[in-house]
């Protein structure tokens, strides 16, 4: 490829780009999704500076056990002393990063299939599209708890048993997609070029399906973070590592439901419900920008 | 059926009909024929689940009867002895054999934790799984579909606006907290509100009967079920708006409006209908979501249903209970899309018959 | 008094900077028993005229002038005036009337609705009326209980102007009613709604883009452009010998039966119809027309007399014939 080529390539996705956020910007809910978690992500990612790894440390805890809001624990303390607020912020690492993950891995999932099933057709279709649709027939959370259960407990475990139960709809859309892109006449000249599978599917299909995959993404990560807190409540998620699901569980094992502890249970329910709801809205608006006839921003 | 275009070949064709003796012959075979078909989808699909049960359980743990005794200390010859009981010395494909025409006899083995077969334990509790479910899906359907109508129907108003919002909020809410809260501030007592309602169980134990049981059943019932439908209401309501805000172009409306039907006439007789037919498939579809959701929450109220038992096997792990609730949760979902694939046709009528 | 009068109808949709005007200023006048054809290309604003008739335009368009259907100004009425006129005083056949119908009840109901609304029958009594009106536009009774799904195009369309009659009104907007169908079906359909209206005298307005179905079926012909009127006269006078050019490039543009030479050299019109939101200066149509002249460009024209019961907006008429 010549470099004019490329910097035409380039320009026009820029144009694509600055379209796609004049478009976005038009969504109030979406920008307020938007800035939520740009906010989130800062604290997410400053958590090391702002409260310091050893927040989570039992042995070294700084105050006693299950103490109410204070100056000096905003929120108060865990069973261990722990301070609550320090908790929170680093848990926010954790919850982010499996549900990104998560989400990343049910996507590629998804658009693989999805592209794969599309492009071939033919009885191998119709056989990875059977076997697609039992999964979107499976109750993914019952499949996710059963696959964390009979694996290792590990971050990556909670990761994989959400990545391999939640992509069929993604396979779905993308393979929809894939054979509306295909039946586009400049597919058929490339074939006719010369070009193979591969090329076709990475250079037309791919980018092609690629805002399809960005609005299935971010609607997925919410999922994902409501799914990996519920496996942390269940007792399935990494022990090692504080998450928000799991400071719920610990709250309930320290008795915080029956002595209400409202301050021990509260925050992280609302921490997972703002990210969960920030994430729903900019998928929402990016959706509703991709494809402005599905109405779900108005 | 007949798209003649002439009212002679119209005519012939419903003398034909008529003379068959059973209107819509024709049409009853094809849905016979399309009810088929589901069925044998919902068989192929539910072997698949005993094939996954099966490799799930066996496969990747890689030795069960080492996953089982884990933590428990156990002699070589005991090990033995439990691999010849659970036929693990077999081959793989004769002891998948033997699990599949076990499962179908109704034998989804043994529970480790209550030394009890799986399945007595599961029947004994799915009648409060259904009780509870089925309350809260009534009681979320109608809600959403209610709110889902007025919100389109007004679409961009505020009441649009806050209805949708509410409805995101409380989808993106985890379940599990919401239940722990709504304990915290109704049953424990916050403040000035008093425990209202008891925090778990489903009944006092106090030896009631009759009507006064009852009562007492919905009195546990009422927290639980608030935080299913707040969960599950969002979903119906989001579903609904959608599918009626894409009917809401429709020229059928506008043919309607200009009879002089009033707006709520149009709305209820016309709209909704035809934006109903998406919205009850995903109804169905759904219901399992609530079966994923009713383990948390029968966990979180101690409600002794399927839901709390298969926290409870999680917990130790009992593996064959975990495997039998699992081909169980599975099975109900299969069921409920085969009712949602056989309820389609019979809604709409465009759908072949 | 005439039966239908439009005085000055403007519809404009939005509102501001981005307001269109879809229909600018339009009189017509349509006696009891006779039949008024809207000829124009789409986006010319007939439809919207058609749906205005009867306040049927969604809450974004703002509708001024008046429109007295039997001296009642159906813009000025309540809702409930208004609702007891809907399909009673007026109705309309739609275009397209798959989607015109609803695809989830049967027709025998859809088409007894009006009925039970304005208490015009009991529901044992508007099962027979349905039976009756199906038979009346050539469909068996029993096809009561069809689906719309189960029935060809043209049988559907029947089924609209079953509808239509239902409660006996005194006009019927029919806007594109034979469109969607193929031009045997279109020619049945056509007689039907011609034999039913003379039957009931009941008024006729007809919306199409073809001119030569207008002329067939409608006494007077009407011919819009860019929201307005631009030509009005008897049907035969302004389909044979139109006066402003944009009446006789609509006329020519469709094959006439019966005489090869239109069908071998069919005079299209240059251009595309202009965007409503940005329309030209002057007289709208002068960027397409063939005898533009440059006072066109300047200067708007109004409807004025062509002859006997005929006018037309155009700069040439009056001057020269």
């Amino acid at each position: 490829m010549t470099s004019p080529t490329t910097s035409l390539a380039w320009e026009r996705r820029r144009h694509t780009v600055a379209r796609f956020w004049r478009g976005y910007r038009t969504h109030r809910a979406g920008l307020h999704g938007l800035a939520g978690l740009a906010l989130i992500a800062l604290l997410a990612l400053a958590a090391p500076l702002i409260v310091g790894s050893d927040v989570q440390s039992v042995t070294e805890a700084p105050g006693t056990a299950l103490e109410p809001p204070s100056a000096e624990f905003p929120l108060g303390t865990d069973q261990f002393g722990r301070s609550l607020l320090g908790l929170l912020i680093w848990g926010a690492r954790i919850s982010l990063l499996v549900g990104l993950l998560a989400a990343a891995l049910s996507v590629a999932i998804g658009t693989l299939v999805g592209i794969i099933a599309g492009h071939y057709g033919g009885w191998f279709s119709t056989v990875v599209m059977r076997i697609t649709d039992w999964f979107l027939v499976m109750p993914t959370l019952v499949l996710a708890i059963v696959l964390a259960t009979v694996m290792s407990r590990s971050m990556w475990t909670v990761v994989l048993a959400i990545g391999v139960t939640s992509w069929p709809t993604t396979a779905r859309l993308v393979r929809a997609q894939t054979i509306a892109v295909e039946s586009r006449p400049y597919i058929e000249r490339a074939t006719a070029l010369g070009g193979g599978h591969r090329h076709v599917m990475t250079r037309h299909v791919l980018p092609n399906v690629m805002p399809l995959v960005l609005a299935q993404t971010t609607l997925g990560i919410s999922t994902a973070i409501l799914t990996e807190a519920t496996l942390a409540f269940l007792g399935l998620g990494d022990p090692t590592v504080v998450s928000w699901g799991g400071m719920l569980q610990d709250a309930r094992e320290a008795g915080a439901v029956s002595s209400g502890h409202w301050w021990y249970l509260a925050p992280p329910g609302i921490a997972i419900a703002l990210v969960a709801l920030a994430f729903t809205l900019c998928g929402r608006a990016v959706e509703s920008v991709l494809n402005p006839k599905l109405g779900v921003g108005r | 059926m007949t798209t003649a275009s002439t009212p002679a070949d119209v005519a012939r064709a419903e003398k034909a009909r008529a003379t068959d003796g059973a209107p819509r012959t024709g049409s009853s075979l094809g849905y016979l024929r399309h009810a088929a078909g589901k069925l044998g989808g919902a068989l192929v699909s539910l072997f698949a689940v005993l094939v996954t049960s099966f490799f799930l359980f066996r496969v990747i743990p890689g030795d069960p009867v080492k996953a089982m005794t884990h933590g428990v200390p156990t002699s070589a010859e005991q090990l033995a002895t439990l691999r010849r009981q659970f036929g693990l010395d077999l081959p793989l494909w004769q002891q998948f054999a033997d699990y599949c025409a076990k499962a179908l006899s109704g034998d989804l083995g043994t529970s480790f934790q209550f030394r009890a077969p799986v399945g007595d334990l599961i029947a004994e509790k799915l009648p409060a799984t259904l009780l509870l479910t089925g309350v809260a899906v009534v009681i979320y359907s109608a809600l959403g579909l209610w709110l889902g109508t007025r919100s389109a129907w007004r679409h961009g108003g505020l009441g649009d606006r806050l209805n949708t919002g509410i409805a995101l909020t409380l989808w993106s809410v985890p379940s599990f907290w919401l239940g722990l809260l709504l304990i915290i501030v109704f049953s424990v007592g916050m403040g000035p509100v008093p425990g209202l309602f008891p925090t778990g169980g489903m009944e006092s134990g106090t030896g009631e009967t009759g009507f006064a049981y009852a009562l007492d059943v919905a009195h546990h019932l009422v927290l639980p079920v608030v935080t299913l439908v707040a969960v599950g209401y969002a979903q119906t309501l989001l579903v609904m708006r959608s599918s009626l805000l894409d009917e809401m172009g429709g020229d059928y409306l506008t043919t309607a409006r200009a009879k002089g039907l009033r707006d709520d006439a149009v709305r209820r007789r016309h709209a909704v209908p035809n934006a109903l037919l998406p919205t009850v498939t995903m109804i169905f579809i759904n219901l399992g979501h609530v079966a994923a959701g009713s383990i948390l929450v029968e966990t979180v109220f101690s409600w002794p249903g399927l839901g709390g038992l298969f926290y409870q096997a999680l917990s130790v792990p009992d593996l064959p209970l975990v495997q039998g609730l699992f081909v169980v949760f599975a099975g109900a979902m299969i069921l409920m899309n085969l009712i949602a694939d056989l309820l389609y046709p019979l809604l709409d009528p465009r759908v072949g018959r | 008094m005439s039966l239908l009068e439009v005085r000055d109808l403007r519809v404009t949709y939005g509102s501001g900077a981005t307001a269109v005007p879809a229909v600018r200023g339009v009189d017509l006048t349509l006696e009891p028993g006779t039949k008024l054809g809207v000829a124009g290309e789409s986006g010319c604003g007939k439809s919207t005229l058609a749906l205005a008739l009867l306040r049927l335009l969604p809450a974004s368009a703002r509708i001024e002038g008046e429109i007295l259907l039997d001296g009642d100004d159906v813009l000025a009425m309540s809702w409930g005036r208004l609702r007891a006129v809907r399909w009673a005083g007026a109705s309309i056949v739609f275009q397209g009337a798959m989607h015109s119908l609803n695809a989830v009840h049967r027709i025998g109901d859809q088409i007894a609705e009006p009925l039970l609304v304005h208490g015009r029958a009991t529901p044992a009594a508007a099962r027979a009326r349905v039976g009756e009106l199906l038979e009346h536009v050539g469909l068996p009774a029993a096809r009561a209980a069809a689906y719309p799904h189960e029935l060809s195009g043209g049988q559907r369309q029947r089924v609209m102007i079953a509808m239509a009659l239902a409660c006996d009104p005194r006009l019927i907007v029919a806007d594109e009613p034979t469109t969607a169908l193929d031009v045997m079906i279109q020619a049945q359909i056509l007689r039907l709604i011609e034999r039913l209206v003379a039957e009931q005298s009941i008024s006729l307005l007809m919306i199409s883009h073809d001119l030569a179905v207008l002329a067939d079926t409608c006494d007077r012909l009407a011919v819009m452009y860019a929201g307005r009127v631009v030509e009005e006269g008897p049907a035969r006078t302004v389909y044979e010998a139109a006066s402003h050019p944009y009446g006789r490039a609509l006329s020519s543009a469709f094959p006439r039966i019966g005489d090869p030479a239109s069908r071998r050299a069919p005079r299209g019109l240059p251009g595309d119809p202009p965007d409503p939101a940005d329309l030209p200066g002057g007289c709208t149509f002068h960027p397409r027309c063939p005898v533009a002249v440059d006072a066109c460009a300047e200067h708007d024209q109004e409807l004025r007399e062509a002859g006997a019961g005929r006018r037309a907006a155009c700069v040439h008429v009056g001057s020269t014939s």
